[in-house]
């Protein structure tokens, strides 16, 4: 067997993927094999790094070269360069954007070091298709241990004093919905595992099953063991074709160990897990819309009580956890309730990872402890906003979070914080808007697609958030009234007064909290028709300012419809009546001559 | 069981553990709005999918609003339903189901028996204040049923009809948000699904959303036509729901009334259904005799149990779901269509007119016998036996419209040869009365002695499925029963699975029997109204002066002028006829 | 693959797997451990720089030693090669010229065990703790 000097770590999480990824990684093996050294350096295809903005990555090992932006083109280079002349690629390294130093270490970055990383702990570390390289990271010891030395109400004991609380939204306390569904009686029980990942942006659990499968399956056999199932079900979208790849590859490994299967480690307990795949509708996120969905109904929720707990897939007994609260368990039985407690706030402990997008400069996946601030979230792991603009809003916990603002940036993220200030937890999709985004067309830009996904079964939801959008859409258009703004209010309040579920009960959010945060953008649409960030097309103008213009043609050349006219070295005309607003005058006018109005 | 403290709008009371709010609240007597709701409590059947959310009430400590017909009491509980949050959250949600209504109430088949339209009157709505795009579709017309899903509000009543109560499993919603509808699998038309027409979808929609294809304009024109010879028939349950359309109490006997009705309304002949359910009877008893005699003689041919096969939606379900028994079903056509066979080669010799003249009308508690009527079989060169149906809300409003003051009409009879029944032939209208007629000629026919007694309780009763052993002077014949198609099926699986011992079972698609037709008058929810109907059934069979069909002098008369005796060829020929697998198998090859 | 059949079994499989990834774990905190960074350039390799580099690989881990070994381009001592420059954590590295098998052997033993220094420092960048 080869006895490897040096390992390289190329990120196969589907972002870099989409970036030839694979590419990088056979031009690497290519390279190795050409210099002979492919018995010397391993090549291993690895979850997601986080650092998406900066992908695809490559690292190096042992000594810990922290590559980005790598293209299959810079293989030879880090080859013939860095494993055979030792020297690391300068021009591959992470420029400090604060310093602009060259930073060769990935954890004396900005975006690194403030992270805590519980749940995406492997993820980056081992091949993901290798259940040999997750064992050496104690796969399957929690599991191990569960089942040899503790008795089920002991396991689910730990994960009540760790504090776990639901991943996926809501943050219900894990170890007390085990213990609920482990006292109803029942010899069929089932545990499932949300992978319903629905949020616009969102990409933690599919990362986390890309990145470390296992987890989630050892944290599902001991969630079996607690509550007296045998069987665990995965629920996952049909659109994350690599999950699922790996997922069954890593199942189809725990059975070859025995590590699922009958008899596991000679314990007597059976488990075993098969996925189900879901059509991609957010709102088979709710757990009774999708046990629905996976018994083969329409996939939409049904009143609670009965909670899944007492009547769930295929009315037996269920317990249904995300993905990412999974992927603690194992952590917690192996360092304990304590170790766990210890990380976070007084109510929400552990970690929570987040994918971090928008107008900043740091996009990508980020795991910090309960409790950071959002301030150190944007500016310091996110690099702050993008392009030197002002931040102006972030809004957290997917389509149906709430915007906080400026004055929310010192609130420590947790479940309680959150709500408090008008957001949500939610599953941890965390989108940053600057300046130049017209809070009322964000609003809209969400409610656009929880109208698109509502089930359509309650009123509210499937009508009223249809008649909200209607009024956002008025709204932008300049032809909206202050009379619409208070029936907008009262809207938005009744959806979520009276919705059948979290959907709806959550969707007029980024309606309800811009207009108690941005009132004055709304008013700006509605008496004076103007659009204060110049986003909404029906109430801006394009202008050429004769001043600035040097008549370089440029934006003529340019626009799609022919609407600017003007002689070579004068300024140019825009003929507002052919003019479409797409902006492309804009972006080409390098003398900052078309003003939008 | 143990119970539970509540108070709701500051009344205090005890309920037992389990019980809803709105259930409270009705103990308490606050009668809670609701519109998707429906409890049809004598059938079992409670649909509570907590969709509308007009039931929302406020209860202290929560965070959002609670529907009431799904929120379970809990100790110590604070209710209140209508606090300025709750009739502000209840009207807004109205107007948003009405502002994606089309409010065209003026024209609407439902207009003043439309639950949507009561609501928006009860709850005051004056404006929709938000308007916007209304949902569209296309609408399906079917032989029996139209879906004008425009006016859906999505209460979803006719899906737990359709799926749970007849285990039909046509109409299920598909799509989502705005867009979600009420449809076929695939979005293919009710004529192109597994459909059996039973019509209890549309006795149980709130709006006009799924309504009969209405025949009365048709009906208007065939009597004004000279041309014609048109005659009518009319099934036993419509004398025991017409009054309610005009303001009786459910279970009053309108018989005498309807019969100046329909002559009035210009029939030639006003003949009763109840003289063929007489007919049927001779056929089907006999041949369940027949059945039976071989099978107790060891003939390996013969299968039992015999089914009824009175019921157009049951002979639909199991062609499409059962078609591997489509055997064992009496061969016997459903009273009308024996009618419509009969009018128009005996009746029609009669009068010595062409069957062309003859228009053969019915008034049916039923959707189904619209369906039943475009059967091709039951057409002769494209003539149909029966000509069209209507069903007992389009008969009432028909008399309205020909300004018939129907409560102060006298009684009057019907019409001969084919008006004269028995109190047999009447409890063809309600569940266990098919089995119970033909236990009274049967018995006779096979033991040749005269029934000790004639009302057979252990056969009636509103129970899905029922059974019950019938000592044929030391025959005992085991008899099951069952009404819903979901009861039919389980009794169907049993046979299929070889674990039934029954000889005979009547199935009927709606609940209670015709008495809770797809045509009947809306009980908007209102099962006693059901119950009410079947006691009346009951009534008229004791008022009979005969009330065994054999014994029916019109009947003996048509055997003896025409048909010669039951079973015969003429007979075989007329009355009886053959099903067919409409398995999607099937269905897919004859598409091809 | 054979079968995990107890606990003890996947804690012995644990145990042998995780050398395979030794090198990545090593990475993760580097600043705690020896550093041997050996110089294979092309005159590094001439004078046999990768027979050393294998030796610390291969004995390391038999005498217990925790390090990370990797190799790094020319030093710029040429006349020196083979160069290994040697850095204790929490302390200034340290490069020795010359180095065969022999002089690997002797740093293993008494500058990577005990923090004495032996002969065939570079003098230039020895810079004598304060």
């Amino acid at each position: 067997m080869a006895n490897y000097k040096m390992h390289i770590l190329v990120c196969g999480g589907t972002g870099c993927k989409t970036s030839e990824s694979d590419m990088i990684a056979h031009n690497l093996r290519s390279s190795l094999q050409q210099h002979g050294l492919a018995d010397d350096v391993q090549v291993v295809m690895s979850g997601c790094f986080g650092f998406c903005e900066k992908g695809p990555i490559v690292k190096v090992l042992p000594d810990n070269t922290f590559y980005v932006s790598v293209k299959p083109s810079d293989a030879a280079t880090i080859i013939e360069e860095h494993i055979i002349k030792g020297r690391p690629v300068q021009h591959l390294l992470y420029n400090d954007p604060a310093t602009g130093e060259k930073i060769s270490e990935s954890r004396k970055m900005d975006f690194y070091q403030q992270q805590y990383r519980i749940a995406l702990r492997n993820c980056g570390f081992i091949d993901p298709e290798n259940i040999d390289e997750a064992i050496a990271r104690d796969a399957y010891q929690a599991l191990g241990k569960v089942l040899t030395q503790m008795k089920p109400q002991e396991v689910i004991d730990i994960i009540k004093r760790s504090g776990l609380r639901g991943r996926g939204g809501a943050g219900f306390p894990t170890g007390l919905k085990w213990e609920i569904a482990s006292k109803v009686p029942g010899e069929e029980k089932y545990v499932v595992c949300n992978a319903d990942e629905g949020d616009p942006g969102a990409f933690m659990d599919r990362s986390i099953l890309e990145g470390d499968p296992h987890s989630v399956l050892e944290a599902m056999a001991i969630c079996g063991y607690c509550i007296g199932a045998s069987q665990g079900l995965i629920y996952i979208r049909a659109e994350y074709p690599l999950a699922i790849e790996r997922l069954k590859i890593a199942i189809r490994q725990a059975r070859e160990y025995g590590l699922l299967g009958n008899n596991i480690m000679g314990t007597g307990f059976n488990f075993d897990i098969t996925l189900r795949y879901g059509a991609g509708a957010f709102v088979c996120g709710e757990e009774t819309a999708l046990i629905h969905s996976m018994e083969g109904h329409r996939g939409e929720p049904t009143f609670k009580p009965p909670f899944p707990a007492e009547k769930g897939y295929k009315g037996k007994p269920t317990n249904v956890n995300n993905v990412e609260t999974f992927a603690n368990v194992p952590a917690i039985i192996l360092n304990g309730a304590e170790w766990f407690a210890a990380i976070g706030t007084e109510k929400s402990k552990g970690t929570k990872v987040f994918a971090l997008a928008g107008k900043i400069n740091n996009v990508g996946l980020i795991e910090v402890p309960m409790g950071t601030k959002l301030r150190t979230v944007i500016n310091d792991i996110g690099g702050g906003i993008k392009n030197n603009k002002k931040f102006k809003a972030v809004q957290i916990g997917g389509p149906s979070g709430g915007f906080l603002t400026e004055k929310h940036l010192d609130t420590p993220i947790d479940y309680d914080s959150l709500t408090e200030a008008g957001s949500m937890m939610g599953s941890g999709g965390m989108i940053v808007m600057d300046e130049s985004d017209c809070m009322v067309a964000m609003a809209k830009f969400y409610l656009d697609f929880t109208v698109e996904e509502s089930c359509g079964k309650c009123a509210p939801c499937r009508i009223g958030n249809k008649r909200l959008d209607e009024l956002l859409e008025k709204i932008t258009e300049g032809k909206a009234t202050e009379e619409d703004l208070s029936l907008l209010r009262n809207l938005g309040q009744v959806i979520k007064d009276t919705s059948l579920c979290m959907l709806g009960g959550s969707s007029p959010n980024p309606v309800l909290s811009t207009l108690e945060h941005f009132y004055d953008e709304y008013l700006a649409h509605v008496r004076d028709h103007r659009c204060p960030a110049g986003q909404c097309k029906a109430l801006v103008h394009y202008i050429i300012d004769p001043e600035q213009c040097v008549g370089c043609t440029a934006c003529a050349r340019a626009c799609p419809v022919n609407a600017i006219s003007g002689e070579r070295k004068k300024p140019h005309v825009i003929d507002q009546l052919i003019c479409i607003k797409c902006g492309t005058c804009v972006e080409k006018c390098k003398f900052n001559a078309v003003l939008v109005q | 069981m143990s119970t539970i403290n509540i108070t709701i709008d500051n009344k205090t009371l005890q309920v037992d553990k389990g019980t809803t709010i709105l259930k409270a609240a009705q103990k308490a007597g606050i009668h809670i709005p609701t519109l998707c709701y429906m409890h049809l409590e004598d059938l079992n059947i409670e649909h509570k999918p907590a969709g509308c959310r007009i039931c929302v009430v406020e209860v202290a400590g929560r965070r959002n609003l609670a529907p009431a017909c799904a929120t379970e009491c809990t100790e110590g509980m604070v209710v209140n339903t209508h606090s300025l949050r709750v009739l502000n959250a209840r009207k807004t949600v109205m107007e948003l189901i009405l502002s994606d209504h089309p409010t065209d109430c003026l024209i609407c088949p439902k207009s003043g028996n439309c639950d949507l339209q009561s609501m928006a009157h009860q709850l005051g709505i004056r404006k929709i204040h938000y308007q916007g795009e209304q949902s569209t579709y296309r609408e399906d017309t079917s032989p029996s049923i139209i879906r004008d899903m425009d006016k859906c509000i999505m209460c979803r009543r006719c899906e737990t009809m359709c799926n749970e109560f007849q285990t039909v499993g046509v109409l299920s919603a598909v799509n989502r948000g705005f867009m979600a509808v009420v449809a076929p699998a695939f979005e293919q038309n009710l004529d192109h699904s597994p459909c059996t027409y039973c019509g209890q979808c549309v006795a149980v929609c709130p709006t006009g959303a799924l309504t009969e294809v209405d025949h009365t304009n048709q009906l208007i024109r065939t009597l004004a036509d000279p041309a014609k010879t048109v005659i009518v028939q009319t099934a036993p349950a419509v004398r025991a729901a017409l009054g309610e359309e005009f303001g009786l109490p459910a279970g009053t006997l309108v018989t005498g009334k309807l019969v100046a009705a329909l002559r009035r309304l210009g029939f030639h002949y006003v003949f009763d259904t109840d003289w063929a359910a007489d007919l049927t009877i001779m056929e089907e008893g006999t041949e369940l005799l027949d059945r039976l005699t071989r099978y107790l003689n060891g003939d390996k041919s013969v299968t039992l149990p015999i089914l009824t096969s009175c019921c157009p939606a049951w002979v639909k379900f199991f062609e499409h779901q059962f078609p591997d028994l489509i055997d064992i079903p009496s061969s016997a056509r459903s009273p009308q269509q024996m009618f419509g066979s009969v009018a128009k080669t005996y009746f029609a010799q009669m009068l010595g007119i062409d069957r062309k003249n003859l228009v053969v009308v019915s008034i049916m508690p039923c959707l189904a016998k619209k369906y039943e009527c475009t059967r091709p079989e039951f057409a002769v060169d494209g003539n149909p036996d029966v000509d069209f149906s209507i069903s007992t809300r389009e008969l009432a409003n028909l008399i309205k419209q020909s300004n018939i003051d129907f409560l102060s009409l006298p009684d009057e009879d019907f019409d001969n040869p084919m008006g004269e029944s028995t109190g047999a032939g009447v409890i063809f209208g309600t569940t266990g009365g098919v089995i119970e007629a033909a236990v009274r000629t049967a018995y006779e026919l096979y033991t040749k002695k005269p029934l000790p007694r004639i009302d057979f309780h252990e056969l009636r009763g509103l129970d899905g499925i029922r059974q019950a052993t019938i000592d044929f002077d030391g025959l005992k014949l085991n008899i099951g029963i069952a009404h819903g198609l979901g009861n039919a099926r389980k009794l169907l699986e049993d046979i299929r699975a070889g674990k039934s011992n029954f000889h005979a079972i009547e199935i009927m698609a709606c609940p209670g029997g015709c008495i809770g037709g797809g045509g009947q008058p809306l009980h908007h929810g209102n099962s006693t109204i059901i119950k009410a109907r079947h006691k009346a059934i009951y009534l008229e069979d004791s008022n009979k002066p005969i009330r065994k069909s054999h014994e029916n002098p019109y009947i003996q008369k048509v055997y003896q002028e025409f048909l010669g005796k039951p079973m015969s060829e003429k007979a075989h020929h007329l009355l009886h006829t053959i099903y067919f697998d409409r398995s999607k198998k099937s269905f897919v090859v004859t598409q091809e | 693959m054979t079968k995990v059949k107890t606990l003890d079994d996947l804690v012995r499989l644990r145990d042998e797997l995780r050398q395979k990834l030794e090198i990545r774990e090593k990475g993760d905190r580097s600043e705690q451990l020896i550093q041997v960074k050996v110089a294979m350039a092309t005159c590094g390799i001439a004078s046999g720089a990768k027979q050393v580099m294998d030796y610390f690989i291969e004995e390391l881990p038999k005498r217990n030693i925790s390090a990370v070994v990797t190799q790094t381009g020319c030093m710029g001592y040429c006349y020196a090669e083979p160069t290994v420059e040697i850095t204790l954590p929490g302390k200034e590295p340290v490069v020795f010229g010359h180095v065969n098998k022999d002089k690997a052997d002797e740093i293993i033993e008494k500058y990577l065990k005990a923090g004495e220094l032996v002969d065939g420092i570079i003098p230039q960048t020895f810079k004598k703790p304060s």
